[in-house]
């Protein structure tokens, strides 16, 4: 337990030591250190904006899909319109062509009839004219009885 | 390891005792009886007696050698780390000196405020420095001393720190410190601070250089031999537990327990040590920086 030189020995290793490892050691491991956390921190920033964009993306995005809904919904909206527009119209263009088709049968039908009495008519003087011919067994002036003829065609 | 041809008490004295190379003084009568001529003679001592007859003329060669080698174990390791220490993902021995550096690094930050280059390189060497050397208690105390013995060198300690010179020569170097930035930082007020604190009167100047001299002196002492008395009793314990196994056959398991448990207890003591002289060495130099 005796006190002797070994005390300055170690005295003088402890200078050695602290020095080397003020020059040596301490100094780059810190930097090492140091420089890595201010990595993290970036790393950790860019990931705190990563974050966020995608917030705003993902907001965005929600925008952007309600007003495609509504969009979309306008289209259909209107296309039922238009739809029930062009029914409406087809049905009306189908009045109209009916009533056309209906006129003019009407007036076909008419003028038919028309004909058929006219021609009716012209046999039936034709036929009174013959059958009196033959009753009076004479002829008939033509021109002289047409008078009559015509008045009983228009009595039948 | 003991019986056999030493007694007990030979046996732990035998483990207490230095490797010492020293100068005997003249006409001191050696161990074989030769007898040392003029002007003193450099040689290994024999044994306790030659080696407090050397007095301060001596050097522990184990306790040199041990602590030494562990300060250049400690320089190398983290030498390299610091080599490979860059900001990329750190692995292994890197990882795990960096976790120290760090940890050394914010106990210093906690408790030293001023702006110094020098303390937080300072408490990192000493914590891990005397980490290894009280670590060396850990190895079972025959190992080396016997090997050793059986290659022909009498005396070997392979715990630095159970030798007061190693422990009060760190703490003397931390006390020189502490007495330079006292007078650095402070100047003239280092003066004042030793002559007119806690009675700020010129007629208690003498009181007061006394309790403030009393008490700076304290610093080095109990941080030396704290260190010592704690790593000495642990270290006493481990030879005394040894010392067991030459009681007998029946008692070589609870010996051997008893080692363990020890051990393990130990293993608390030599962290709890080193951290203490690190800490106290950082308070020592921050008072050393603040004006009161």
């Amino acid at each position: 337990m005796n006190i002797n030189l070994t005390l300055i020995g170690q005295m003088i290793a402890f200078v050695c030591f602290v020095v080397f490892c003020m020059k040596y050691v301490w100094p780059p491991i810190l930097a090492a250190m140091a420089e890595r956390e201010k990595k993290i921190a970036d790393g950790l920033a860019a990931a705190d904006r990563a974050s966020h964009d995608l917030e705003l993306a993902q907001e965005k995005a929600v925008e952007r899909m309600k007003e495609a809904k509504v969009e979309a919904s306008g289209i259909v909206d209107s296309a039922n319109k238009r739809a029930n527009q062009i029914i409406d119209e087809a049905k009306e263009a189908a009045h109209v062509e009916a009533d056309r088709v209906k006129a003019s049968a009407q007036a076909e039908i008419e003028q038919e009839t028309n004909r058929a009495r006219e021609e009716l008519r012209t046999q039936v003087a034709a036929l009174s004219l013959a059958g009196a011919e033959k009753v009076l067994g004479a002829s008939i002036d033509h021109a002289a009885h047409a008078q009559l003829v015509d008045k009983l065609a228009e009595e039948l | 390891m003991a019986g056999d041809t030493q007694t007990v008490s030979e046996y732990i004295v035998h483990h207490l005792t230095n490797l010492t190379y020293g100068k005997l003084p003249e006409g001191f009568e050696r161990y074989d009886g030769s007898v040392i001529g003029a002007g003193g003679q450099w040689v290994m001592a024999h044994g306790g007696d030659e080696a407090s007859a050397m007095g301060f003329n001596a050097i522990h060669v184990d306790s040199m050698i041990w602590s030494v080698g562990l300060g250049v174990i400690f320089c190398w390791l983290f030498r390299g780390v610091a080599k490979k220490a860059e900001a990329g993902v750190p692995s292994g021995v890197v990882n795990f000196c960096e976790m120290i550096v760090d940890f050394v690094d914010r106990t210093v930050k906690d408790t030293f405020h001023g702006n110094n280059k020098l303390v937080a390189p300072l408490a990192l060497t000493i914590f891990v420095w005397v980490f290894l050397m009280n670590l060396m208690d850990l190895v079972p105390v025959d190992l080396i001393p016997h090997t050793l013995m059986l290659l022909g060198v009498e005396y070997h300690k392979i715990v630095p720190s159970t030798d007061p010179n190693i422990t009060m020569g760190m703490a003397l170097g931390v006390f020189i410190l502490m007495l330079f930035y006292s007078i650095k930082v402070k100047g003239f007020g280092f003066v004042k601070e030793l002559t007119l604190n806690p009675f700020n009167h010129p007629l208690f100047i003498p009181i007061n250089l006394f309790m403030e001299v009393v008490g700076l002196l304290a610093k080095p002492f109990s941080l030396g031999l704290r260190l010592f008395g704690n790593m000495y009793a642990g270290e006493m314990i481990f030879i005394l537990i040894a010392a067991l196994f030459s009681a007998g056959v029946a008692w070589m398991l609870p010996a051997a327990l008893m080692q363990v448990g020890w051990a393990i207890f130990h293993v608390l003591v030599i962290t709890l040590q080193a951290f203490i002289f690190m800490v106290l060495t950082i308070v020592y130099l921050s008072m050393a920086h603040e004006d009161h």
